[in-house]
């Protein structure tokens, strides 16, 4: 069992995202724990990419802000290592392959050992072409976290029979940001999912106020959030510790009522 | 996973929400190539609607000017919207059709492959977006008229680069959100699998009908094919019916822009290095974290950072050559040739013309090349003035 499973040990999960180097690591490293302080269960931490295909313009902003102050993969293994002295919370990354391809895949899971990061989602990679990184990350023990989208239908049993950490279930169609209204029918994803696999499975996009975050995790084991953390460190930039440690208190909240 | 791949190349590295509309297309593919009534149909298309064949055109003055091997020009600027991206989309927009696809979604870089997606879309009556850098949308702020007329929605695009790359994005983001009524005709031999293989298809036309009219004419196959490449449609189509001819070497012209010591250039295979992105594994211009490159070109076409997966793999196999040909360079070219030949060809194309005079002044006098003119260059008028200085109002 890895350590993401820990994230799921305390009833519902609340699942943070936010971009690395947006406004700068050192903001960055502070708002992981404050995000830690409002009950935050795993914290994901973006690799920026030029091309974010899949972000909506929240992150895709965060992307950029954080290229422009010169964050890089290197930059982001090192503040993953900090973070570590001081706090067990599991800990991914989500990052686009080809970060990940021209670090070297062996060296890459090698590092995320070391430094203790415990899984990484990369969205550009879906389950038929996992294995040639699959491999070097099984031998270090890091998850790859496996997506699940509305569209998977059957593909889910292949999925999720493969999957390790948690399931990642993709709420709805398009590109990650907050949405007005969820409509797919992810109880029968939910469902399948489960039929096959013994692992959490936390639902993810679109998700920006306590009422959807709570909906979301009565049907799964949790709930992640990105765009709308986002948005608040675009808002607040440097000074954004307050805003945020208040949002996932309340968010966090909300997912364990649910 | 054997399936998509060139060599190393290729592969399907895209989201999860588009993996079951990717397979869905490959299946369809699949039942269609195949298909008597949708050959027939797209024959037809081809024929009665886009104006094949298009000509093999014996060049005899640039040949007496060039003084080498005799020069044919694959008039693929003779189409029906002016350029080779017709073939494709005639294709894959009957395929849409036949899946149940409404609606066309494409990117676009010098407007080209949207005009001719646009022209698709308003014959075969499915509705058409089309997304197109905002740097695009002023640099070719005709085609972006052309498109309206024919009743598609242009959206420029704000992110990144504000180019063909970017407009690439952009149309993922938007198929990502709706695949159910929504076709992305992707307009060259890239992205995830099947596209490398369909648009390549679709676009053998071209050495198709150029090898056999080359053997009418000479008796003989050529020494050369050459085009130009961005993505690499109209070279993987010039090339394709000629890869099995061990002795006819495959010229593939990138846009070295400034040139290829700046960091204002497109050129791929000089330049670029293995990455996976846009869905494939292939060469791409970046830094050493694995960030895409701006890159740069006159050509708007050719202004994309990565080649298709094919090329790739006739590259690393030996089979293709490709060579840096700079702005300077194919604007110097694209004025020979309306010169020489009284053509007006497209600043991408001119790429491959600007190669020719390099090598056929060495090449025999008794052998023959073919240029793959991929467009006209009408498109490009305004721009060149500028470029010479000249101010122009279109």
């Amino acid at each position: 069992m890895s350590k993401i499973a820990n994230a799921f040990k305390n009833g519902k999960a609340f699942i943070g995202f936010l971009t690395g180097g947006d406004p700068s690591l050192a903001k960055t490293e502070e708002y992981i724990f404050e995000m830690i302080a409002g009950g935050a269960d795993l914290i994901e931490i973006g690799v920026p990419f030029s091309d974010p295909i899949a972000e909506g313009s929240v992150i895709q902003r965060a992307n950029l802000r954080a290229l422009s102050a010169g964050t890089t993969l290197p930059k982001l293994f090192a503040l993953v290592e900090r973070v570590r002295q001081k706090s067990q919370i599991p800990l991914v990354f989500l990052t686009y392959l080809n970060p990940v391809f021209r670090y070297g895949y062996e060296r890459f899971f090698q590092k995320c050992r070391s430094v203790g990061l415990d899984g990484v989602i990369i969205p550009d990679l879906p389950a038929e072409e996992q294995g040639e990184a699959r491999i070097f990350a099984e031998k270090e023990g890091v998850d790859i976290i496996s997506l699940i989208a509305p569209t998977s239908e059957e593909r889910v049993r292949v999925i999720a029979r493969n999957a390790t950490g948690f399931l990642y279930v993709v709420s709805s169609m398009g590109v990650t940001g907050v949405r007005g209204e969820i409509q797919t029918d992810l109880a029968s994803m939910l469902a399948l999912a489960r039929s096959v696999s013994e692992l959490p499975a936390a639902i993810g996009f679109g998700i920006g106020t306590p009422e959807q975050a709570r909906a979301m995790a009565g049907v799964a084991d949790g709930a992640i959030v990105g765009s709308a953390i986002v948005r608040l460190i675009e808002q607040h930039g440097e000074t954004a510790h307050e805003p945020l440690r208040r949002f996932v208190a309340e968010m966090k909240a909300a997912v364990l009522e649910s | 996973m054997s399936n998509g791949r060139y060599g190393p190349f290729g592969g399907q590295y895209i989201p999860e929400t588009l993996m079951q509309e990717i397979h869905a297309l490959e299946d369809a593919y699949a039942r269609y190539s195949d298909d008597t009534d949708f050959n027939a149909e797209l024959e037809t298309l081809l024929r009665e609607y886009a104006g094949r064949p298009s000509l093999l055109y014996f060049a005899e003055k640039m040949t007496a000017v060039l003084g080498g091997a005799r020069v044919y020009l694959k008039r693929e600027d003779l189409n029906h919207t002016g350029s080779h991206k017709i073939n494709n989309v005639l294709g894959q927009a009957l395929l849409a059709k036949r899946m149940g696809k409404t609606r066309l979604i494409a990117e676009t870089g010098a407007g080209q492959h949207g005009v001719a997606t646009a022209t698709a879309a308003a014959l075969l009556g499915l509705e058409c977006e089309i997304f197109m850098g905002r740097e695009d949308t002023e640099r070719q702020a005709l085609n972006v008229y052309r498109m309206e007329l024919l009743g598609a929605k242009v959206n420029p695009v704000d992110s990144g680069t504000k180019t063909l790359k970017d407009a690439v994005n952009e149309t993922m983001r938007e198929w990502v959100a709706r695949t159910h009524d929504t076709h992305y005709l992707l307009g060259s031999v890239m992205g995830p699998h099947p596209f490398p293989r369909i648009v390549r298809d679709f676009q053998a036309v071209i050495s198709r009908e150029a090898r056999a009219q080359v053997l009418q004419a000479e008796g003989k196959l050529p020494v050369a094919v050459m085009a130009c490449v961005g993505g690499g449609s109209n070279a993987m189509g010039m090339f394709h019916h000629f890869v099995p001819d061990a002795g006819v070497r495959l010229i593939g012209c990138e846009a070295a822009g400034l040139g290829v010591d700046t960091h204002q250039n497109a050129a791929t295979i000089a330049n670029g290095s293995l990455g996976v992105f846009h869905g494939m594994k292939s060469y791409f211009c970046q830094d050493e974290q694995g960030q895409i490159a701006p890159v740069y070109s006159i050509s708007a076409g050719l202004d994309y950072p990565g080649i298709g997966p094919e090329h790739a793999w006739l590259h690393d196999s030996g089979r293709a050559e490709y060579v840096p040909v700079t702005d300077e360079e194919a604007v110097a070219a694209f004025e020979f040739l309306a010169r020489t030949e009284g053509i007006i060809c497209a600043i991408e194309s001119a790429h491959a013309v600007a190669h020719a005079q390099k090598i056929v002044p060495q090449l025999p006098e008794n052998e023959s090349v073919i240029l793959c003119l991929s467009g006209r260059g009408d498109k490009d008028v305004a721009a060149i003035a500028r470029s010479r200085g000249v101010q122009v109002h279109e």
